[in-house]
């Protein structure tokens, strides 16, 4: 099957203090991977080196069969259309209403389309997260859940091959989680991404990961499928399932 | 003994490192005024914010300097029968120096720690980084349009400031004699040069830069945690202040030299 991402020897330290320490993993087409791992193990950092948000030290990251660590600035944004990234917090332009918080990757990328068409686009991602009636209210108004569903909706709205999920469902009731999850699963769908999820919340992890790796002391130290790990009687795995 | 000499080694150091990663910081930001897209409409909106969050605190300052100016210098001149040089004292101690000077701290203190403490928040909220995966450079959407701003705006700010600091004064000298204010006026205009107010607005244009750049710098480069938002407002005041007092002295210099 065809790899959308594939890292290797990935290291990476922020002066004394190591994070990476050799990561390697596989993303396949259509594949939803989820990753688990403590508070600071660097996950997110992980994530952020995939767009070079954060630069590696060492190591290899191939996102669309480019290695992205050798690439010039102007041809990173290239490859990052065709990301697209769900922040922990949702990340949200305070200063702009929801519509306007969509528009804004739209406008800069897309830049033949037409008002309407623009606003068709804005209309068919807030309904795709189930938030039409939120399109003119501010940040400030909307709660911790909402926030990331319209993080999700700017997210969705450039079409993204790939979507790397921040905790998605980190700091919401079970309910709302649970909508997360399953909007995680419609989204693949329809439109056919693939996906790495950052995770604590084992109920996510189950409903939309087709693998889950464990992230722990800057390697993969377990991976396997959601039923595969349960069954484990390595003390570190089951401490996630209970 | 060894250990202060590597403290200093290290402070040294670290202040070498800051001081590149500023020269860097601005450099990429005007590179950012020369390159597409040029974001007008955001430019608007900061300029438009910049001149209502000052202008009522700057006209009730600069009032206040002109009457209080004039009505402390007035008694010494009486003294010496030299009232009538009062007005053209006022305007150029005024133009030449209080306006400007007292807008550009005014502009740090309001302006500065505002976009440090915006920008902080959106670093510190990954708002900068979710620019930047979406292929917009916050340099150039954020930064640039804020630096112009008050690059822009500041020197209008200050020729605000003058024209009603001039009616303070004329307001204080009216309380002593009856004067018009065609009179005061050209009283005050006689004695002013060009030399007088090219140097001047030609600070206020790089006060009104470094007012926009180093609040923007200590923003982009806050740490991680809500702390730092606090903090870059904080040292983008202070440090804004001291680069205004640097860069008027520097004014001073070169003027005396080119226009003497
Ligand atoms: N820009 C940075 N500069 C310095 N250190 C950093 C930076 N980003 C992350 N770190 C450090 O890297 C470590 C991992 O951080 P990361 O945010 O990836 O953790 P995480 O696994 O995502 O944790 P969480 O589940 O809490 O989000 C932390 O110790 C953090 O202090
Ligand atoms: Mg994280």
């Amino acid at each position: 099957m065809k790899n959308v991402i594939e890292i290797q020897d990935l290291e990476k330290a922020f002066g004394s203090n190591v994070i990476l320490r050799g990561v390697n993993m596989k993303l396949h087409k259509g594949e939803n991977i989820a990753i688990l791992g403590k508070s600071g193990t660097g996950k997110s950092v992980l994530t952020k080196c995939i767009v070079r948000l954060i630069e590696c030290d060492s190591g290899k990251i191939n996102v669309f069969d480019n290695d992205i660590t050798e690439m010039e600035v102007d041809q990173i944004d290239e490859i990052r259309k065709r990301v697209g990234y769900l922040f922990q917090g949702g990340a949200l332009y305070d200063s702009m209403t929801v519509k306007e918080n969509l528009e804004f990757p739209v406008r800069r990328t897309q830049l033949s389309k037409n008002k309407s068409e623009v606003n068709d686009m804005v209309d068919e991602a807030l309904e795709s997260v189930g938030l039409l009636e939120a399109k003119h209210k501010m940040p400030a108004e909307l709660s911790g859940g909402m926030k990331k569903r319209i993080g999700l909706a700017r997210t969705l709205i450039l079409k993204p091959e790939i979507i790397l999920y921040d905790e998605p469902t980190t700091g919401l009731d079970p309910v709302t989680s649970g909508e997360i999850s399953e909007l995680i699963m419609r989204i693949r769908e329809k439109y056919n991404t693939s996906s790495l999820i950052i995770t604590h919340d084992m109920k996510c992890a189950e409903i939309t990961a087709d693998k889950l790796k464990l992230l722990k002391d800057g390697k993969f130290y377990a991976e396997g499928s959601f039923d595969e790990l349960r069954k484990s009687d390595d003390r570190e795995v089951a401490a996630y399932f209970n | 003994m060894k250990k202060l000499t590597n403290q200093i080694k290290i402070s040294v150091e670290d202040f070498l490192v800051e001081l590149g990663n500023i020269v860097l910081f601005t450099l990429n930001t005007i590179k950012q005024f020369f390159i597409a897209p040029f974001e007008f409409k955001e430019l608007v909106k900061q300029g438009y914010i910049i001149g209502n969050k000052t202008f009522p605190l700057i006209a009730i300052t600069g009032f206040i300097m002109g009457l209080v100016l004039t009505l402390q210098s007035r008694p010494v001149l009486v003294d010496f029968g030299a009232q009538s040089m009062l007005p053209g004292m006022i305007a150029i101690s005024i133009i030449r120096e209080i306006g400007p000077v007292i807008t550009a701290l005014l502009c740090a203190g309001k302006i500065s720690s505002g976009i440090g403490a915006e920008l902080g928040a959106m670093k510190v909220t990954e708002q900068l980084d979710a620019m930047e995966v979406s292929g917009t450079k916050p340099l150039n959407f954020v930064v640039a349009t804020r630096v112009m701003a008050t690059t822009l705006l500041v020197p209008i700010l200050v020729f605000i400031a003058d024209a009603v600091g001039l009616l303070g004064s004329f307001l204080a000298v009216r309380m002593y004699e009856k004067v018009s204010i065609v009179l005061f006026l050209s009283q005050a205009f006689d004695s002013l040069s060009f030399y007088d107010v090219i140097p001047a607005t030609i600070k206020s244009v790089f006060f009104g830069f470094f007012i926009g750049l180093i609040g923007s710098y200590k923003g982009y480069t806050a740490s991680r945690g809500t702390e730092s938002v606090g903090l870059s407002a904080n040292s983008a005041v202070v440090s804004a202040s001291l680069v205004i007092f640097i860069i008027d002295l520097i004014t001073v210099q070169f003027s005396e030299l080119l226009f003497a």
